[in-house]
């Protein structure tokens, strides 16, 4: 019997699907979501627009998406791979020819109809393309050097390509999200070990090449850098925004100034308040309470990927969920670190909450690509 | 891709392992978090809300009005005028350079407040209101209201500024006030938020100065809420500050303006003070300047002006300025000696026009001397002699003793700025601020205030008046505060001897109205309104023995600044005197001549509560006094002024 032969036979077919989704997950993005709407209502003032109502429209997209790729068979996707693999590169490429500069970065291309962030994109196809490499790869040759070196290119390429746009958080996380697939793939622990060693290599690099002419990163990340050493050196200029954020957080205290009474966000205080720095403004008005129930969804949406793709025998959806997962986990896990001060201001977004189209679209796509693997999975 | 059972079955230990160690690092990573979230937001969510009130939440101050300041009539002569000034907020006004072109079409606004005000405007958010033009006119205010449509963002504002209605006439009394400098708040130890308002209105001298915390009140607030760049977003809660409180000072306004306008022309100054209480009715010093200007922001040339006059416009020489009180010195000798009894009032000196204290020879002013005279005379004719013999047998200690008890040579608790606390010296100061033993020819020199003896002028009014009434009078000039009734100045007896005192005065009496009298053309002929007093010239140079052998130089034909001072010290009326007056006329020559006259008028304007009638004058000099009131009238228009304030 052969593969094909076998999954189909124990895969449910056509509509039947639906009742195979995994619905917790999508009352759990729901909810998420729905968290992100509230907040996008209380920044403006206690408006649906300017925010409110463009995100619940993405989302209602996203959904759609999220339905159609998940009742696409997930080996199509494993076939896929390479292509949406390929088309993300071009369209990183693209972006550093014809994209749009907008606040000092070069992230963004004009569709007409949308404007398109290829290197959002980029999160879930990287991630995608090494599962499938993965699946492809006979078992035996994981830990080889060539075998490993070949993932290594695959997501050193479009990370360059991004953190050349300039996007540090986005870099970050393509690299992230990589490694983790290459990790679960079962490459030896020794290769990350040394990569771990090199890495704290590169940190050290990338402080004494500060005011050389190699200089490796962009005077302003040098300085986020610092400030985030030590915010309070630079009150009103590059440290304002972490304090401000760190007060917003703080004053929330146990439940919260109430909704749409965080002082903090609604006088403006709060840098970006309605993107990167949502979180502060949920924490400020809602509380402990608040933040940590969203910190608890996270985690739940984070379980169930992992608990769906631990039950699922096939390869490539494992590692594709696994992932994903692990890539939403960097994403929150970021953000929220970087509010709180715990890590440097690197713009990564709260995933599903903060305002923006590309994420967003691109998350609840990922999402699909998770429920696919889980309707789909071998039975 | 096809793959083996066995190979499916390893690929998935794999995965489930590895996938376990990531999972528990993520938990690990996200308790992390959780308890970040904890430590913020529930062991320090104090400090945090803290710095957010702080963010919030701005404090402005609201100024308080500044107390008024009334003469003992009620006319108010530092007061507040409502100070219109045109405003402008940037983001409201659109084509800024526009709107100030019209603007200035409308008003006239001068070029420099114009650029100061673009620059400012510049400087400063949008929002931020700028001053563009201060004391506007009402016409201009009510324009600028009219036009309204064409000149967004620009609005007309009242505010309260200092106004002095009498302008120099008080200036050395009232003071001014001026914007709180930088200089002020390094040498005031004031805590006031109030201060740190920029440009604040404190005051800088005079009662103004010094009554300071009186009039200036307490600042009132107002919580606002500002968002992050700082614009307002509403008012929490206002809390409206008391305003200052009014005082009335002792000064008759009337007569302060009068005495004024007498001393046109000289660098003198006048002190009048009432018998009662010791309320200073006048306390003039001329010239004097307009304290408006000081308001308002003096110019340069202005400022340059007053400091180069010769005459000190700047000095309030009725309180700060220190002079040898010449002969109105020999009042507090003769107490001395006589209150010790080492003179009778019958017992004769001879006066021969000189005494010789060891080979040091003292001259009397009257060359061929006046032969033998008692205490009665020696004031009456001003003899020298008599006053070298006695304070050679008194000693200066009795002497200084005695000057202090009338009031010299101490300073006087007044809410005036640099009270002059005078000299009256003695063998101790002397050691111990010069390093010198006191000398006879010390005494001589001071028993007729001359040589280490300085006096103000209301040291000396406090002088006569405590001789006039035999009572502690201490000065007094602030008489209400707030409408409580501050403490009168009029002691307890000095304990002088009456008869003594009786003795004195009757001297005094004899030096206006005897033939003989050095002052006898100052006299006051108004029945019951007679005036006691005396005469003192002190000289400001050492006289040669040349000049005295080429005979006395006629001050006239000295330069200014060389000539004698020359002072009057007086009270009215003779029987239950009411009042007490001491002038200065520097460098005016003779005191009998040049102050003496000057008193009379002053205490007589005191008497009558205005303009006297010539009857009061010996009649020789009514033509003489017709013109100088007619004059003095023209440069004050009394009444009118007085009505249009009260």
């Amino acid at each position: 019997m052969s593969y094909l032969a076998h999954n189909t036979q124990h895969v449910p077919t056509g509509l039947r699907k639906i009742w195979y989704i995994n619905w917790p997950l999508v009352m759990l993005i729901s909810a998420v979501a729905s968290a992100g709407f509230l907040m996008l209502y209380s920044v403006a003032g206690g408006s649906t627009s300017p925010w409110m109502e463009p995100q619940v429209k993405r989302f209602g997209l996203g959904m759609v998406l999220m339905f159609i790729v998940a009742m696409v068979p997930i080996w199509f996707w494993r076939n896929m791979a390479f292509v949406a693999y390929a088309a993300s590169i071009i369209l990183l490429l693209g972006v550093e020819f014809f994209g749009e500069v907008r606040m000092g970065a070069q992230r963004w291309i004009d569709l007409k109809f949308m404007v398109l962030q290829p290197s959002e994109l980029t999160k879930i196809t990287v991630v995608m393309f090494i599962a499938a490499y993965y699946d492809w790869l006979p078992l035996e040759k994981t830990s080889r050097p060539v075998w490993v070196a070949l993932p290594v290119i695959f997501i050193l390429v479009p990370t360059m390509l991004v953190l050349k746009q300039p996007d540090l958080g986005t870099s970050l996380l393509l690299l992230f999200g990589g490694t983790t697939v290459m990790f679960l793939a079962g490459v030896h622990w020794a290769y990350f070990a040394s990569v771990v060693g090199a890495g704290v290599g590169a940190i050290v690099a990338v402080f004494e090449s500060r005011g050389t002419s190699w200089q490796l990163l962009k005077d302003y990340q040098y300085r986020r850098i610092d400030t985030f050493i030590d915010p309070s050196n630079d009150p009103l200029g590059a440290g304002y925004h972490i304090t401000q954020a760190k007060i917003a957080l703080g004053s929330g205290g146990w439940t919260g100034r109430g909704f749409m009474q965080g002082t903090q966000s609604r006088l403006n205080f709060l840098p970006e308040k309605h993107t990167d720095f949502i979180f502060t403004t949920l924490a400020e008005e809602f509380g402990f309470v608040g933040a940590s129930t969203l910190l608890l969804l996270y985690l739940l949406i984070v379980v169930f990927c992992i608990v769906s793709a631990l039950g699922n025998r096939d390869r490539f959806a494992a590692l594709l969920t696994l992932g994903i997962a692990m890539t939403f986990f960097l994403f929150f896990a970021v953000n929220m670190s970087m509010v709180m001060g715990l890590a440097p201001v690197v713009g990564v977004p709260l995933p599903l909450v903060s305002y923006g189209g590309s994420a967003m679209l691109v998350l609840l796509v990922a999402f699909g690509l998770v429920q696919s693997a889980h309707v789909h999975r071998p039975r | 891709m096809k793959r083996q059972p066995k190979d499916i079955i390893a690929s998935n230990r794999t995965i489930s392992r590895r996938a376990l160690v990531l999972g528990t690092s993520q938990i690990a990573l996200m308790a992390v978090l959780g308890w970040r979230m904890r430590s913020m937001q529930v062991e320090h969510a104090d400090e945090f809300r803290l710095l957010a009130e702080e963010n919030r939440i701005n404090i402005r101050l609201l100024p308080p009005s500044r107390g008024l300041v009334f003469d003992r009539n009620g006319i108010a002569i530092a007061d507040n005028e409502q100070n219109y000034r045109v405003v402008m907020v940037r983001e409201d006004a659109g084509d800024v350079g526009e709107v100030l072109a019209r603007l200035t079409e409308i008003v006239d606004i001068a070029p420099e407040d114009l650029s100061r005000a673009m620059e400012e405007m510049h400087r400063r958010s949008p929002f931020v209101p700028v001053t563009i033009a201060e004391r506007l006119t009402w016409e201009d205010v009510a324009k600028i209201n009219l036009n309204t449509p064409a000149l967004p963002g620009i609005s007309a504002e009242v505010g309260q500024s200092r106004v002095y209605p009498w302008g120099a006439d008080l200036a050395h009394v009232v003071g001014y006030v001026g914007p709180v400098s930088d200089y002020d708040l390094s040498r005031i130890d004031d805590q006031d938020p109030l201060l740190q308002i920029p440009k604040f209105q404190i005051g800088k001298t005079g009662a103004e100065n010094k009554l300071e915390h009186t009039l200036r009140g307490s600042a009132g607030h107002r919580r606002i809420e500002v968002n992050a760049v700082g614009r307002v977003m509403r008012e929490l809660d206002r809390q409206e500050g008391d305003a200052g409180k009014d005082v009335q000072l002792t000064i008759d306004n009337r007569l302060q303006t009068y005495a004024q306008a007498r001393l046109d022309g000289e660098s003198a100054g006048v002190v009048v003070i009432d018998l009662e209480h010791g309320d200073l009715r006048a306390i003039a010093s001329a010239p004097s300047f307009d304290p408006n200007l000081f308001v308002r922001g003096i110019s340069v040339a202005d400022w340059e002006g007053l400091n180069a006059d010769k005459y000190r416009p700047l000095a309030a020489k009725a309180v700060q300025g220190t002079y040898p009180p010449g002969s109105t010195f020999k009042m507090v000798t003769a107490l001395a000696a006589m209150e010790d009894g080492v003179v009778t009032a019958d017992e004769t000196v001879y006066c021969p026009g000189h005494t010789d204290v060891y080979g040091i020879r003292f001259h009397c002013w009257k060359r061929g001397g006046h032969g033998n005279i008692n205490l009665h005379d020696s004031l009456k004719q001003s003899c020298d002699c008599y006053y070298y013999e006695i304070a050679q047998r008194v000693g200066i200690d009795k002497m200084a003793a005695m000057a202090r008890k009338l009031g010299l040579g101490t300073k006087h608790d007044l809410p005036l700025s640099a009270v002059a606390s005078g000299l009256a010296p003695d063998k101790e100061w002397k050691s111990s601020v010069r390093g010198e033993d006191w000398r006879i020819g010390d005494t001589v020199n001071a028993s007729i205030g001359q040589g280490y003896v300085l006096t103000s002028p209301l040291q000396l009014a406090i002088m006569t008046a405590r001789i006039a009434t035999g009572h502690e009078i201490a000065p007094r000039l602030v008489r209400l505060i707030d409408g409580v009734e501050q403490p009168s100045g009029r002691g307890e007896s000095l304990g002088l001897n009456e008869n003594t005192l009786r003795r004195i005065r009757a001297a005094m009496t004899d030096v206006c109205n005897n033939r003989r009298g050095t002052a006898y053309g100052s006299r006051i002929l108004t029945e019951g309104y007679a005036m006691a007093g005396k005469s003192g010239t002190s000289q400001v140079r050492r006289i040669t023995p040349e000049e005295r052998a080429a005979g006395v130089t006629r001050n006239e034909d000295l330069p200014w600044e060389r000539r004698d001072h020359a002072l009057f010290v007086s009270y009215a009326p003779l029987d239950n005197p009411r009042y007490a007056v001491a002038v200065i006329v520097e460098h005016g020559g003779g005191g009998s001549s040049a102050a003496a006259p000057i008193a009379r008028d002053v205490i007589l304007q005191a008497l009558y509560g205005g303009a006297p009638p010539l009857d009061a004058y010996p009649a020789n000099q009514r033509d003489k006094i017709e013109q100088q009131q007619r004059r003095i009238e023209a440069r004050i228009p009394m009444g009118a002024k007085a009505q249009s304030r009260a």
